[in-house]
């Protein structure tokens, strides 16, 4: 996983509530077995209407992706954070995301930043006003800048020193393996077990 | 919260579960949770078994790993070879990582196949005081036998093979209490649909959800998997429910269930999983269950939904702009104008199954409803049964000769029209009643209109032609 410190780019603004993943990377798209070349079925409903933003030519190379509330609901496929990253975007920023999806984009690489709504409509308003306006999420300063505005964002502690490093989370847990094996030898007989069957 | 020193707070069902199963825990870091149970399907794995691959890892527990397939399969023919190449392919990969890696697999045409979800408790390696992950976001049906169940995404499937652990952040507790009886002709699935409507599809996010109550208690196994099973569409981590009498009864004779002195001492601990009478949920809600009526969804995610008796809302009747933008879009993309009676939508497809409400009690209830009956002239209905035993067995009882001479199709198990991945699906414009659980645009076929609804909804709806519940037939 790629380290990620800080990012400038530009936006695209998406004017949507509860875009789930189901929009983000239809169910047909999932049928490939790599974790590329997803991003032909980004939005893909969406994109076949040419006034669809990301149709826009202003907005062409946005690496940004600002959207409404509840971005990433439904399902759990993590083919909707590849799409996002095999598009080009490094970043969601949302008012409110879905559990499964913010896991799944911390655990590849792609930052989401919660903001407040009124930040996101301000936001909006400013790219839309000039979108070739650059806006910076800086993770090591935990803010966003753009203009004259910084606006400050939580994120915990840990994740940020996972993706700041690009560090893989398996190889982490591997270096605690010895906690799983004294788990392990403590666990009741009666959890069940797959094999053989019965 | 202010403790008296030696005071011990009272645990919530779900705080237990996640106590049992602290692999590690150190500040500063996610807790370290040992899995006790992960289902596989082929769409959510093929990436997760490359990267073990790449780096030379192994599974750690296959013993503790199982796989089926039921997203991308046809229901139709599958003793022939998949048609559709790429989708072939997606089976062929896992089925090949499975014998690598030595996971047992249950494939199409076998008798154990079907929707993970429906597979899992059938088998009896859904139990309570489990932690069960799977690739698929509606994991969180199997918190029914009180479980802590939920979905990851593909990096976790990955970790999970390679450790059996995964590093979870502790969620906040939410109780629903639903109390007293349900009206005649009320389902599970509508009170997990009134629910969603009232708190929203973000209304849950962060929480788990105990579903608790007398009405809860009443339902029996397979409808509080329905519950449970869209805990999702409300935005909750997970959702599950203490397990009881009922609860035994249904593992007893199940083949994966414990057996002798293990049965007693997993009922020993089975019957300590309770929330305390103490316990503090972070948040709860009450609802009636008496106030509960049939429910349907009518926009494009699952908290746009109402009770059936009513009628498309009105947009500028919605004060909240976001919610009130995002209402009119969705009319628009699901071609109902506001103020129309529900009762009027005509529907050309209606869907019986997925892991919402594909099993043996679904299809039996609907089976009731159209036993004798005729569908509505130019309605579609298929009728897919959640695993090849729910086939069977409601193949034992005569429903398919119900649901036949009725003039649906009846099918092969699999997620089916659920997701449309596979050649299931509706066309542009086309209108479903659908038992599934999500009715975001495009879900069932580009440019198809769902509306959510129960299995005796869908009965009554394919025999009238238009949205309807059994009462009025």
């Amino acid at each position: 996983m790629d380290k990620f410190i800080s990012h400038t780019g530009t936006v695209l603004p998406l004017r949507r509530t509860n875009v789930d993943t189901d929009q983000i990377i239809p169910a047909v798209y999932l049928k490939r077995v790599t974790k590329s070349g997803f991003e032909d079925g980004l939005f893909s409903a969406w994109r076949v209407d040419p006034e669809f933003v990301m149709n826009k030519p202003q907005h062409k190379g946005a690496t940004i992706l600002v959207a409404g509330a509840d971005f990433g609901t439904g399902s759990s496929r993590e083919h909707a954070v590849w799409a996002l990253q095999n598009y080009g975007f490094k970043v969601v920023l949302s008012s409110r995301f879905a559990d499964i999806f913010r896991g799944n984009s911390q655990k590849a690489g792609l930052l989401t930043v919660i903001i407040a709504q009124e930040k996101i409509e301000a936001l909006w308003a400013a790219v839309e006003e000039d979108p070739a306006l650059e806006v910076t999420v800086d993770l090591d300063a935990k803010n966003v800048r753009f203009e004259s505005e910084v606006i400050p964002f939580d994120i915990d502690d840990y994740t940020r020193w996972r993706l700041m490093e690009g560090l893989d989370d398996i190889g982490l847990t591997l270096k605690n393996i010895g906690d799983v094996d004294a788990f392990e030898a403590k666990r009741p007989s009666f959890k069940p077990e797959t094999i053989p069957a019965r | 919260m202010f403790l008296v020193k030696g005071q011990v707070m009272g645990k919530t069902l779900s705080e237990k579960i996640w106590e049992d199963h602290v692999v590690r825990s150190a500040a500063g870091e996610p807790d370290l949770l040992y899995i006790d149970l992960h289902l596989i399907h082929e769409v959510t794995s093929p990436q997760a078994f490359d990267g073990l691959r790449l780096a030379g890892r192994k599974v750690r527990r296959p013993d503790l790993t199982i796989a089926t397939e039921d997203h991308n399969t046809p229901t139709l023919n599958i003793d022939k070879p998949i048609a559709d190449p790429v989708s072939k392919l997606q089976i062929d990969t896992l089925r090949n990582n499975a014998k690598e890696f030595g996971i047992r697999i249950h494939s199409l045409g076998d008798i154990d196949q079907g929707i993970v979800h429906v597979v899992g408790p059938q088998l009896g390696v859904t139990q309570p005081g489990m932690t069960i992950v799977c690739g698929d976001s509606h994991t969180s049906t199997h918190g029914a036998f009180g479980a802590l169940a939920f979905g990851i995404g593909t990096s976790q499937v990955e970790h999970v093979l390679a450790t059996q652990t995964l590093p979870q952040s502790k969620p906040k507790t939410m109780a629903i209490n639903v109390e007293g009886n349900l009206k005649p002709g009320v389902t599970s699935k509508d009170i997990i649909l009134a629910i969603i409507a009232q708190i929203g599809t973000g209304g849950g996010q962060g929480y788990v959800i105990e579903y608790r109550g007398s009405a809860i208690r009443a339902l029996s196994m397979e409808a509080r998997m329905t519950i449970c099973n869209m805990s999702i569409e409300a935005g909750a981590r997970a959702g599950l429910i203490a397990p009881d009498e009922k609860t035994l009864e249904y593992l007893k004779n199940k083949p994966h269930a414990p057996q002798g002195s293990d049965w007693d001492a997993a009922v020993a601990y089975w019957k300590t999983l309770q929330s305390d009478s103490d316990a503090k949920f972070d948040h709860e809600i009450t609802l009636k269950a008496e106030d509960i009526s049939p429910f349907i969804t009518w926009g494009t995610n699952p908290g746009q939904g109402a009770p059936l008796d009513g009628q498309v809302p009105n947009p500028a009747d919605i004060a909240d702009i976001e919610d009130r933008g995002a209402a009119e879009r969705a009319l628009v993309y699901m071609g109902l104008e506001a103020g129309t009676p529900f009762k009027k939508i005509k529907i050309d497809t209606v869907f019986l199954g997925s892991c919402t409400n594909g099993r043996i009690e679904d299809l039996r209830a609907a089976a009731d409803v159209l036993k004798g009956k005729k569908i509505a002239p130019a309605t579609r209905m298929l009728v897919v049964p959640g695993s090849a035993r729910v086939r069977l067995a409601a193949e034992a009882e005569g429903l398919d000769k119900v649901f036949l001479d009725f003039g649906a199709e009846w099918r092969q198990a699999g997620c089916s029209m659920c997701l449309g991945m596979n050649p299931d699906q509706l066309a542009v414009g086309e209108r479903s009643a659908s038992t599934s659980n999500r009715n975001f645009e495009g879900r069932q076929g580009k440019g198809g209109r769902t509306h959510l609804v129960s299995p005796l909804v869908a009965a009554a709806t394919a025999i009238r032609g238009t949205l309807s519940s059994p009462a009025d037939l």
